[in-house]
């Protein structure tokens, strides 16, 4: 799977998350650049990824997904 | 979709919330209540996970969350913001993770069980304050097993170990419930042996999130909270209505006799069949309501309710419909004589095809998704339609109550749009001659159909390859596939030619496809291959059995005319082909030659 693949994939994720159907990440979003992306939604985000992806990050991965770069690239490095 | 049975699909749950959220919000009626959520972990998501079960039970909840870990604090000395909210249900959402003091490895037995009333007093005195001060109903969670066992298999059974503690307090608790109206235990501890401990503690969770248990247990916990609630509130499920075949006992007791159906303790489906009765004559117990909803004869279905190795019997049920309406049609009379609305109940039936068809027609029915036979009750139970807050004499003598009701009046037939659902079962029927990979099914059919079954005779494999080589012979099977899948072969006809007039030897077709419109379908083909064949005139046979009345008018219904009856009751039956209407139905045709 090519990073933009996951990135269309975590885009989707956050469209449900967000509940916002036109929302449009890319490499560079941080949690500054979303309203209500808090430590809570961080949480529900971290989940859906997982479930998408079927895979299980452990606790020092899941402190690095700061931003949306950081997410994909820990998902590349676990596919 | 039902994304509130069993299994809980967690998944969807957590991505669609708020899609979710936002279609249950529109459903009309919806009860409002105020929900108060004290917490000992997080509670964000429980909140948000408790807000949609609730929904999908009738209830728009509003909640209140004391801050983290503060669950104590607002009970004992209230906070502006909860004692203005007033909340009609108050949840303390505590675990194995708020508990003070555990003993230690030099505690005497007196310091442990003083250190245990410690523990106790700091609840009792929090559900006291809270009672007297909002007077409405409090759900504790109990408290689940710790992350590890110091002292492995005696952690259990040792006063000091933390398990014991852990079991001795939850005790405690079960004392306090037994003695109080308006309390009730929210079963943690078996919510997290039922998920699987392990992963329930999955320390990640606590660490990062200061979450109590892992994520994708958190619907599981909102799920049992909100059955609590929505049972306080009336809005459990009353009545639970049963299909017949293959759902309470193994087989189809129209094909193969109340001694060929499976229940009783002597083989394994049986006994799984046995055991699922004893289940819903249980349900009975606690005020649950049962019925039937069957397409059998009525015979066939007091036969088998009447099985020398069966549980249930013709008593328990308040109502037995075994005829061959459809199935919702039959729930909406039901309704009728009892006087309930179809919310109240619950659908349980082995075929998907009719699970389909009532939850589309009815969504208001709970239609779990049963798989095979050894996991029906698994699936019942955990979807908490039945969920028990108060049990009393009353529920114990639910059925002779509704035995009364139906008595004081008689329901009305309601019409359901038929041609619709069929349609949406998007049904393609595949019609031939008889191929050879089928000759070992057409054979197993005639031998064993009997209901939808006209002349009952019975061939061998090798007459049956006799007659699909013989160009006197009309041989023709079809094979039924709708969106759920592959029926297999469902339906044979043989047929004999004399000069110009063709007899019709056999017809049969399987229960399982009936109105479905197959027959109508074969008709139509019958009828087309004779034309073809230069046919002008075909003759049908009906040879009545103690099986078969289903299909004594079947040939009058497709236009054919009486013209011999002798005495035994055969019956003979002759359609001029010029003169057949074809039958519109709802499905594709595959002719693959004749």
């Amino acid at each position: 799977m090519s990073k933009e693949e996951i990135l269309s994939k975590v885009n989707e994720i956050f469209i449900d998350a967000f509940d916002k159907e036109d929302l449009v990440i890319d490499f560079n979003t941080t949690a500054s650049d979303i309203e209500g992306w808090d430590s809570l939604m961080q949480m529900n985000l971290i989940e859906m990824i997982e479930d998408e992806f079927n895979m299980r990050f452990d606790m020092d991965e899941v402190v690095g997904m700061a931003d949306v770069g950081a997410m994909i690239d820990i998902i590349i490095s676990r596919i | 979709m039902d994304w509130f049975g069993y299994p809980l699909n967690t998944k969807l749950l957590y991505r669609k919330k708020a899609k979710i959220k936002r279609e249950l919000s529109n459903k009309n009626n919806l009860l409002n209540k105020k929900v108060a959520v004290l917490g000992g972990s997080t509670t964000n998501e429980i909140v948000k996970q408790l807000e949609i079960f609730l929904l999908y039970y009738g209830i728009s909840a509003e909640f209140y969350q004391s801050e983290y870990g503060q669950y104590w604090q607002d009970a004992m000395f209230g906070t502006s913001e909860l004692d203005t909210f007033e909340p009609d249900i108050i949840y303390i959402h505590t675990n194995w993770r708020n508990i003070k003091t555990f003993p230690e490895m030099k505690s005497s037995k007196e310091e442990v069980s003083q250190m245990l009333d410690t523990e106790y007093q700091r609840f009792e005195i929090m559900w006291k304050t809270l009672d007297k001060k909002f007077k409405c109903p409090i759900i504790q969670n109990n408290f689940d097993r710790p992350n590890y066992r110091l002292l492995g298999n005696r952690d259990i059974w040792d006063y000091r170990g933390r398990s014991n503690f852990i079991a001795c307090l939850n005790q405690k608790f079960y004392d306090y419930a037994q003695k109080q109206n308006n309390f009730y235990i929210n079963d943690l501890d078996y919510l997290a042996q039922d998920y699987g401990l392990s992963e329930w503690n999955n320390a990640l969770y606590w660490h990062m999130y200061k979450c109590a248990m892992c994520m994708e247990a958190i619907p599981h916990v909102a799920q049992s909270v909100a059955n609590i609630i929505k049972s306080i509130y009336g809005k459990n499920k009353k009545v639970l209505i049963l299909d017949l075949d293959n759902t309470i006992w193994g087989g189809i007791i129209g094909d193969d006799g109340v001694e060929g159906i499976q229940v009783g303790q002597e083989v394994p489906k049986g006994q799984v069949f046995s055991e699922f009765q004893q289940y819903c004559k249980n349900l009975k117990s606690i005020g649950v309501v049962l019925a039937i909803n069957s397409k059998n004869e009525m015979e066939n279905a007091l036969a088998g309710l009447n099985h020398p190795d069966g549980v249930l019997n013709p008593d328990d049920f308040v109502s037995i419909k075994a005829n061959w309406n459809s199935k919702d049609q039959n729930l909406q009379e039901i309704a009728k004589e009892l006087t309930l609305s179809i919310d109240s109940f619950v659908f349980v039936d082995d075929n998907p095809a009719e699970r389909e068809l009532v939850s589309v027609q009815m969504p208001e029915v709970a239609v779990p998704s049963l798989d095979t036979a050894e996991n029906y009750i698994k699936v019942m139970d955990h979807g908490g339609y039945f969920e028990v807050t108060a049990l009393s004499q009353e529920d114990m003598k639910k059925t002779e109550m509704y035995h009364a009701r139906i008595e004081a009046g008689k329901a009305a037939v309601t019409f359901a749009n038929y041609g619709e659902y069929l349609d949406s079962l998007q049904m393609t029927i595949q019609i031939s001659d008889f191929k050879s990979i089928y000759m070992q099914r057409i054979a197993q059919l005639v031998n064993k159909s009997n209901q939808f079954n006209l002349t009952t005779l019975r061939y061998t494999e090798d007459d049956i390859r006799d007659m699909q080589d013989d160009l006197n012979y009309m041989c023709l099977c079809g094979k039924l596939i709708d969106k759920f899948g592959d029926n297999g072969l469902v339906t044979v006809v043989i047929g004999q030619i004399k000069d110009d007039v063709l007899h019709i030897k056999l017809w049969l077709m399987s229960c399982r496809v009936l109105k479905r419109e197959v027959e109508d379908t074969i008709m139509n083909a019958v009828v087309e291959e004779a034309k073809r064949r230069g046919i002008s005139k075909i003759i049908g046979y009906y040879y009545p059995t103690s099986k078969n009345i289903m299909v004594e008018e079947f040939y009058g219904i497709m236009g054919y005319t009486k013209v011999a009856e002798d005495k035994n009751g055969n019956v003979e039956w002759e359609l001029n082909v010029d003169q057949y209407n074809v039958k519109l139905t709802h499905m594709k045709v595959d002719n693959l030659g004749l």
